[in-house]
């Protein structure tokens, strides 16, 4: 029958007309929310959402993977913003495909030499391309990719080392995984410092 | 004298209290905006990977449609808003100027991703132009490469923003006497990208360089 | 003839290279560089050479024409790689020139007529003459532009070093645009003693030359009025040319006489910045190629630079590439079909439920590697993390209850559909011999009743290890093109079943995590099957951490040669499904 194959078509856009009624009747007899709540989000993300998939940014937001990354900050520890975890080594910037970071090194006012703290940190966010190599590779875990998105402006966006800087909490907060595993591994290394240092203490003694 | 009504538009307008319940100054502006920042039409006009963000963020799960900004005009006469999604290559810049011109105002210019606004990781490539901000007034920049569409929709509502904080008083369009103040000339395409506003500095670069041979 | 059989073994290459050394034995020698392969023939026997190879040797297909500057050697070199639609390994040959323009090596376009805009490209950039093609103007940058970029001794405006680090970023970290670097204050560069005033640009004549204006004249030699002859460019701003693709269309009422693609307008400079870049840096890159599948990009560069190191991919690390590649195809041939649907005139409906399934998958895509379009997933010999549990339990959810479902729902919802059937069927693609003629490969070659599908035919990764079938079908109509995408998206979803429970566990990198990596000197060829087709890098490396010269097939801007051939005779409004056939993406035409 000429006119089978349209009709066909028709009711599978009929039958994701429906689902969405259906599924807003089925979370409603069991007395969820689907809109404006986690979990409501989360079904909608997963494998059985059906009918309206519609997220409804800003009210509600897509859950974000911890590995979600956007643009880079750098972390510090401690509350005041004097507690950088970088130390100007440069890897960020040498492996930095599009060339974004510009880091300024400090020198000792009287030695002359090399601190290990930048005295500025430079990313431009308009040439940034979010690969995340930074992150990667940085053996300090100093600099991290954001979680923030909503970073649109008026004006061209580079970024100083104080527009860059966020605690530590913060990204315990965005990354918990990353940030215990991070932790742990930090601890780990102190104590086996520690052991190394008690050990070449022990040893004149013996 | 102008500041007096600085603000007389905006909601936040502070009444004074003994005529609060006598007028009501909600204005032309207001409803002006209003209507405007919910029908912003997009140019339908992709150039790269944000394009496909852009089509992302019209799609069901964005679904910018809520913003009143899902009709997207393939032709610049009925759209609104230029949305520079993508790497702007020297080639192709002709065709966004002349698009750009072909709009009619009130007309915007948002740099979606890092190539628009800067000319991205892309930049120091010999096609590339570095920003679209270099011939187009820039209303938003919206870093991300690419963007995603709820970054998109972010820098959208920024845009709405920035509508809301303009009066009709002042807008150029309205300007009297001011025709086409955003008309931007036709760059040429020579042995190089050649700004026709610019060309006499180029010629002096030109010419120095020879002279330092 | 003496055309070994099409096994990977090291005997057959032997064989081969024996027979076609005795074959032209003053003409053909073996590439005796270390690192490298092949052979360098004659530029004065390159056509005699070539055409032995395809009808003697059958290596009927095309794959990749670029060339290479050796500056300190003051040498030109062409490299060509040639295949068998029946599969096995290719072959590599070169011709060498003097680097004193005009560079000249004869063009091999009529004996692959998929040399065609690979010669342009090589002219455009790195200006070498092919002499007897027809039709050599530039491709990718405009007629008028000043230099050849790909030559090592170009120097383009924003240039800081030779390579990448840059020393100004650190140590000496002075923040400034470059446009203040540069004397004209912009990423321009101008011949010296340049001025407006006495110049002439380049018109666009030469491109509306190109079209056949043979037509002026009818069968019976009278002149025909020109009337009604017109011609129609589409683009670059045009909502069916998926991007910023122009075409030069001549018709002849609503029938195509002649027709040619213009691009270039998305021309970002890939190679040239993949040159400055570090091995590592080029990465990232890949991803805006074919950016709806930067997970496959990531594949063909990775393996071709394992192959350049030597180095073993951890086998955990093997499966995830697999099941990350083969989910990019599921999502990139519904976004196919989507956007088919889409030209064809029916608004979003269809793409909007394509859409779906692709936010979902791409959900996984953010779990796994931070983003939704560009991964950058792959290192060089694994991958950079290993999959995420809650991302793991997503995977098999979707390959196992629901994606298999939407590809029959997507096939109910559209497949009898009586106006979708009408405009597709029977409405010619291309057949086989034009196929392979202009190196078209992918979902359009298959179509066509050629099954090559380099999971197959010349197997990379771990694809020797599942069970499916190359999809093919025989009509070549876009019907049958349409067909075949469904027909991949359910082989891909054997495959990824397969690989979720094959995944063995350990380790997802055999290397430890290195920003800068050491690439002995030599050349690499590595290609895998993107969804696309024919996905190839080409990578000389001169041992040190950047690349020497690095050159992408992109099989979007191969299979375009075709476009010519497929749309003529055909009417306009037919012109627009065939090119949403080709899938063809700017970001990999243009690179």
């Amino acid at each position: 029958m000429y006119g089978k194959g349209i009709l066909k078509g028709l009711g599978v856009t009929l039958n994701r007309f429906m689902e969405t009624y259906l599924d807003d009747i089925s979370w409603w007899v069991r007395g969820k929310k689907r809109y404006n709540s986690p979990e409501g989000i989360a079904h909608r993300q997963s494998k059985n959402t059906r009918g309206i998939f519609t997220v409804q940014y800003p009210e509600e937001q897509l859950l974000q993977p911890e590995e979600f990354r956007f643009v880079p900050f750098l972390v510090h520890d401690g509350d005041d913003k004097k507690d950088i975890r970088c130390t100007s080594c440069g890897i960020c910037a040498k492996v930095c495909p599009p060339q974004c970071i510009w880091i300024v090194r400090t020198n000792d006012p009287q030695t002359g030499k090399p601190v290990p703290q930048p005295a500025e940190f430079y990313i431009d966010m308009d040439i940034c391309m979010n690969c995340g190599f930074c992150a990667e590779y940085c053996p300090f875990d100093a600099i991290k990719m954001d979680h923030d998105f909503a970073i649109a402006s008026y004006e061209r966006n580079v970024y100083n080392l104080e527009k860059l800087l966020k605690p530590a909490s913060y990204y315990a907060e965005i990354r918990p995984l990353n940030y215990t595993k991070e932790e742990e591994a930090r601890k780990a290394k102190e104590a086996a410092k520690a052991a190394k240092a008690e050990a070449a203490a022990a040893a004149p003694a013996a | 004298m102008e500041n007096k009504y600085e603000g007389l538009n905006l909601p936040s307008y502070n009444i004074p209290e003994d005529i609060q319940n006598v007028v009501s100054i909600t204005t032309i502006d207001r409803l002006y905006n209003w209507g405007r920042r919910w029908s912003v039409w997009p140019l339908m006009f992709g150039l790269a990977c944000c394009a496909i963000e852009m089509i992302a963020a019209q799609t069901a799960r964005y679904d910018m449609a809520r913003f009143g900004m899902e009709v997207m005009r393939p032709t610049p006469r009925q759209a609104d808003m230029m949305l520079v999604s993508g790497t702007v290559t020297k080639k192709m810049l002709p065709s966004i100027i002349r698009l750009y011109n072909q709009m009619p105002e009130p007309k915007y210019v948002v740099a979606m991703g890092a190539c628009a606004s800067s000319g991205g990781p892309f930049k120091e490539g010999y096609n590339v132009v570095a920003g679209i901000d270099k011939f187009l007034p820039v209303d938003v920049y919206i870093p991300g490469c690419p963007p995603t569409p709820q970054a998109l929709i972010a820098g959208m509502m920024k845009l709405q923003e920035k509508i809301d904080k303009q009066s009709i008083k002042r807008v150029r369009w309205y300007e009297k006497g001011k025709v086409d103040s955003n008309y931007v000339p036709m760059p040429i395409l020579g042995p190089d990208l050649i700004d026709v506003r610019r060309s006499k500095e180029f010629e002096a670069a030109a010419a120095k360089k020879e002279g330092v041979a | 003839m003496t055309a070994p059989a099409s096994t990977t073994t090291i005997d057959a290459s032997a064989q081969l290279s024996a027979s076609l050394v005795a074959r032209f034995p003053d003409s053909v020698t073996a590439d005796a560089r270390p690192g490298f392969s092949g052979f360098i023939v004659k530029k004065e026997n390159l056509v005699e050479v070539a055409t032995a190879l395809r009808d003697e040797f059958s290596f009927d297909l095309l794959s990749t024409v670029t060339g290479v500057d050796y500056i300190a050697e003051n040498k030109m070199e062409v490299v060509y790689h040639a295949h068998r639609t029946t599969g096995g390994p290719g072959i590599v040959f070169k011709t060498q020139v003097d680097r004193v323009d005009p560079i000249e090596v004869p063009s091999l376009i009529n004996v692959w007529a998929g040399a065609d805009f690979q010669e342009r490209e090589a002219w455009d950039l790195m200006g070498i003459k092919f002499t007897g093609h027809p039709d050599l103007r530039r491709i990718l940058m405009w007629e008028g532009f000043e230099g050849h970029p790909l030559r090592k001794d170009y120097k383009e405006a924003f240039y800081e070093e030779d390579v990448k680090p840059y020393k100004s970023r650190w140590p000496e970290g002075n923040h400034t645009y470059a446009e203040f670097k540069n004397p004209y204050r912009d990423n321009v560069k101008l011949p010296e003693g340049f001025s407006l005033d006495n110049y002439q640009p380049q018109t666009e004549d030469q491109l509306y030359f190109s079209l056949e204006r043979s037509s002026t004249k009818n069968d019976a030699g009278h002149e025909k009025e020109m009337g009604d002859h017109m011609v129609v460019n589409m683009g670059p701003h045009h909502p069916s040319t998926h991007g910023v693709l122009r075409v030069a269309v001549e018709l002849n009422g609503e029938t195509i006489t002649s027709l040619k693609p213009v691009m270039g307008y998305l021309h970002r400079n890939h190679d040239k910045i993949g040159e400055r870049n570090t091995y590592l840096q080029i990465m990232p890159y890949t991803d805006r190629l074919d950016y709806f599948n930067s997970m496959a990009n990531n594949f063909g560069y990775a393996v071709t630079v394992e192959k350049l190191m030597k180095i073993p991919v951890a086998e955990r690390a093997e499966y995830i590439r697999v099941i990350m590649a083969e989910l990019s195809r599921v999502q990139n041939h519904l976004i196919f079909i989507g956007m088919l649907i889409n030209d064809l005139g029916s608004m979003y409906t269809p793409s909007l439920y394509a859409f779906e399934e692709r936010e979902l998958i791409l959900d996984i895509f953010e779990a796994v590697s931070g983003a939704r379009m560009m991964c950058n997933y792959f290192r060089f010999g694994g991958v950079v993390r290993d999959i995420p549990d809650d991302a793991m339990q997503k995977i098999k959810d979707l390959v196992f209850d629901r994606l298999q479902a939407k590809t029959d729902e997507m096939e109910r919802f559209l497949n009898e559909n009586e106006v979708l059937v009408a405009r597709l069927k029977d409405v010619h693609v291309l057949n086989a011999e034009e196929a392979i003629r202009h190196s078209v490969t992918g979902p359009c070659l298959r179509a066509a009743g050629v099954p090559y599908d380099l999971r197959r035919a010349d197997p990379y990764s771990v694809y020797d290890r599942f069970d499916f079938d190359v999809a093919v079908r025989y009509n070549g109509d876009m019907y049958d093109n349409y067909l075949i995408r469904f027909d991949e998206i359910r082989q891909s979803l054997r495959i990824l079943e397969q690989a979720l429970k094959q995944i063995p566990g350990g380790p997802i990198n055999s290397q430890k995590p290195q920003y800068q990596v050491r690439v002995p000197a030599g050349e690499a060829y590595g290609r895998v099957e993107s969804p696309k087709g024919e996905l190839a890098y080409y990578v000389v490396s001169n041992g040190k951490p950047n690349p020497y010269r690095y050159h992408v097939r992109a099989p979007s801007f191969v299979n375009l040669t075709a476009v010519e051939t497929m749309c003529k005779g055909v009417k306009i409004a037919d012109f627009v499904a065939l090119l949403a056939m080709l899938d063809i993406v700017m970001g990999e035409v243009d690179r």
